[in-house]
């Protein structure tokens, strides 16, 4: 594989989270506004990134991979974790706001199935360099998946659009144009599970199409 | 007494793990197909959920507090539960061959399953003494298990029904949960 599909692969074509269905937990809790998504894909950027280099550095080193081997994913899980713990103290220190409204989720990075998920499958059989491109493709596809479903549910929830602070977009006017308010039930845990699930069914349909008519075109071809 | 019951409330139904605070999404969709999975699935969380969240609770009031350390929170819990799991795992093999058949291959994936490190951390920073502990980490895992059975057995039923292509696997189970969790919502206002 060349290093620009190891860079791209994560966007669309092997998408961790609407693809491989991983890191379900902090998709569904943290996409009540595109401020909290896009803090969540900075943490989760910072420590997949990090985690892929280490842990290629060490698996690719003969005689570390050796010794490590046999308890490679207790030590992959203190390389994350020790990630994740600055992520934690760095954001206490400087993001306090955002540092309370992700909670219990910046600490739960550590069990992100995508960080491990990768370390596993990618990082621990490849050089240094593709390995610190796997993880900024994968942590941007991430990112760019919650922001989707951080969007649908904070436009129709809330009517705005957060992006970072007191910057934020006001679409309200959309609303007060069809004469109704926005759907408070979509920022709510329940806006969490029936906005992932339709969000997923429509890329399942927009997949689908694609192959009947990849399908179509051989046939017609042939 | 009030208070114990309104917590133990709350954390059995109206700030459901599942449906309320998105802990353990992995096994809940993961596992959920067939009944017995589920319920095997929900007792060994619970097990070990309660007992990580005591031996966590302990250690970081009597270790951590003591060297103020308490940064080192999230590695130290992470590695107590991943060797808790272990151990688990070992002990039920001597002990009860049966049971182990029976939870075999869910006791590994507990270490991943974001329920268990969660409830342990919630435990911290909700400054639970060590009764509140045990009682919230043992209706939040009871919660588990009652929402994974509800939800498998309408698994059971979606599996038969005519589906819309894209809806199928993931997305359907998902609109479902959504249903759940509006009914499981309302509950909050009990309290």
């Amino acid at each position: 594989m060349t290093k620009k599909e190891n860079l791209l692969k994560g966007f669309v074509k092997e998408n961790p989270l609407f693809v491989s269905v991983l890191g379900m937990c902090p998709s569904l809790a943290v996409t009540t506004s595109l401020e909290n998504a896009i803090g969540m894909g900075i943490g989760v950027f910072f420590v997949l990134v990090l985690s892929n280099l280490i842990i290629s550095l060490i698996m690719s080193n003969e005689k570390l991979a050796e010794l490590v081997k046999p308890v490679r994913i207790p030590v992959y899980i203190v390389v994350i974790a020790t990630l994740v713990t600055i992520v934690e103290m760095f954001m206490h220190a400087f993001l306090y706001d955002l540092y309370l409204s992700l909670g219990v989720f910046i600490p739960l990075i550590v069990v992100n199935c995508i960080i491990l998920g990768r370390a596993e499958a990618f990082a621990s059989s490849n050089k240094p360099v593709d390995s610190v491109l796997d993880g900024v493709g994968m942590a941007l596809g991430f990112t760019g998946a919650i922001a989707i479903i951080s969007i649908f549910r904070e436009f129709l929830g809330a009517g705005s659009i957060t992006i970072w602070g007191s910057l934020s977009i006001n679409l309200s006017f959309i609303f007060d144009f069809l004469g109704m308010e926005p759907i408070a039930m979509f920022v709510q845990p329940v806006g969490a599970f029936l906005s992932f699930g339709l969000i997923l069914a429509g890329i399942t349909a927009i997949g689908n199409k694609r192959a009947e008519k990849l399908a179509k075109g051989v046939k017609a071809n042939g | 007494m009030d208070k114990i019951i309104a917590l133990a409330f709350t954390a059995f139904i109206a700030e459901n793990i599942l449906l309320s605070q998105f802990l353990g999404i992995c096994p809940f969709l993961g596992v959920s197909k067939k009944r017995s999975s589920a319920l095997g699935m929900g007792f060994a969380v619970l097990f070990v959920m309660l007992i990580s969240s005591m031996v966590t609770w302990v250690l970081y009031k009597y270790v951590l507090e003591t060297l103020s350390i308490e940064y080192m929170r999230t590695i130290v819990f992470i590695i107590v539960i991943a060797s808790l799991v272990q151990m688990v795992e070992t002990f039920i093999k001597k002990v009860s061959p049966g049971l182990y058949k029976a939870l075999g291959i869910y006791l590994p994936l507990i270490t991943t399953n974001c329920a268990v490190l969660g409830v342990a951390i919630l435990n911290i920073s909700k400054e639970h003494n060590f009764g509140e502990m045990v009682i919230y980490t043992t209706f939040i895992g009871l919660g588990f298990i009652f929402v994974m059975f509800i939800f498998s057995m309408l698994r059971e039923k979606i599996d038969k029904a005519p589906v819309p292509k894209a809806f199928q696997g993931i997305p359907i189970a998902l609109v479902v949960a959504a249903i759940l969790a509006i009914i499981f919502s309302r509950f909050g206002g009990i309290i």
